[in-house]
């Protein structure tokens, strides 16, 4: 699947997209494979309740199925407007 | 029913009369623009990041909701992403109906959602450095009144 990130946690971690190969069946399953690579994903993605994610292109919940799922999208709390 | 995605500046005010123009039985003109704050004076720039996709999905999203619960007759979003400077305007809602009430309250609407659910992010960059813009528990408590 497509991960795609934006903000500071695309700054964060150093690259706005790329491509994943993961069996993990919910987007928190996905965020504890992703802590454990580098200490940059660890820093990204080192407190969820600052975090967003989004399925899809649909806003979803850490505790959604990645099922079918091909772009998972991680962001800080939209500032728009 | 336009809603568009640009980096490109744009006149406010000839958006609000192309878009009144457009709807001129309607008998209501709500409009909101939003530009970039210079709070403290040492702002020199503001970045906008938004998901391209999702930005627009998300827009329309906002707008069919706001075209259910009110009685519109048209509704127009203009929201920029890039580089801007202070006073630039960022983004624009404008909605028309046949009563006031409609049309003011969709626009407080529409700008409540398009703060905390449409996938724009604001970095502002100043002489101290660039810093992202925190949302606001304000901004998230705001939709609990619709």
């Amino acid at each position: 699947m497509q991960v795609l990130y934006f903000a500071w946690v695309r700054e964060r971690i150093g690259l706005p997209r790329e491509d994943v190969q993961s069996d993990a069946a919910t987007v928190a399953e996905l965020v504890e494979e992703l802590r454990a690579r580098e200490e940059r994903y660890a820093a990204a993605f080192s407190d969820l309740s600052a975090l967003r994610v989004a399925l899809d292109q649909e806003l979803s919940e850490f505790t959604d199925s990645l099922d079918g799922v091909r772009e998972v999208a991680f962001f800080p709390p939209m500032t728009g407007g | 029913m336009s809603i568009r995605v640009q980096s490109d500046r744009f006149d406010p005010g000839a958006e609000l009369n192309a878009f009144s123009a457009g709807v001129a039985g309607a008998g209501a003109v709500v409009s909101f623009s939003g530009l970039v704050r210079d709070v403290d004076g040492g702002l020199q720039a503001m970045e906008i990041e938004h998901y391209p996709g999702m930005t627009e999905k998300a827009l329309a999203r906002i707008r069919d909701e706001a075209l259910a619960r009110w009685a519109l007759a048209d509704v127009l979003i203009i929201h920029r992403y890039g580089a801007m400077a202070p006073g630039e305007v960022i983004m624009m809602v404008a909605t028309a109906s046949r009563h006031r009430k409609d049309a003011f309250e969709a626009a407080d609407f529409l700008m409540d959602y398009l703060k905390s659910r449409a996938p724009f992010w604001k970095k502002e960059r100043s002489s101290s450095g660039a810093d992202w813009v925190t949302a606001r528990d304000a901004d998230e408590d705001a939709l609990k009144r619709w």
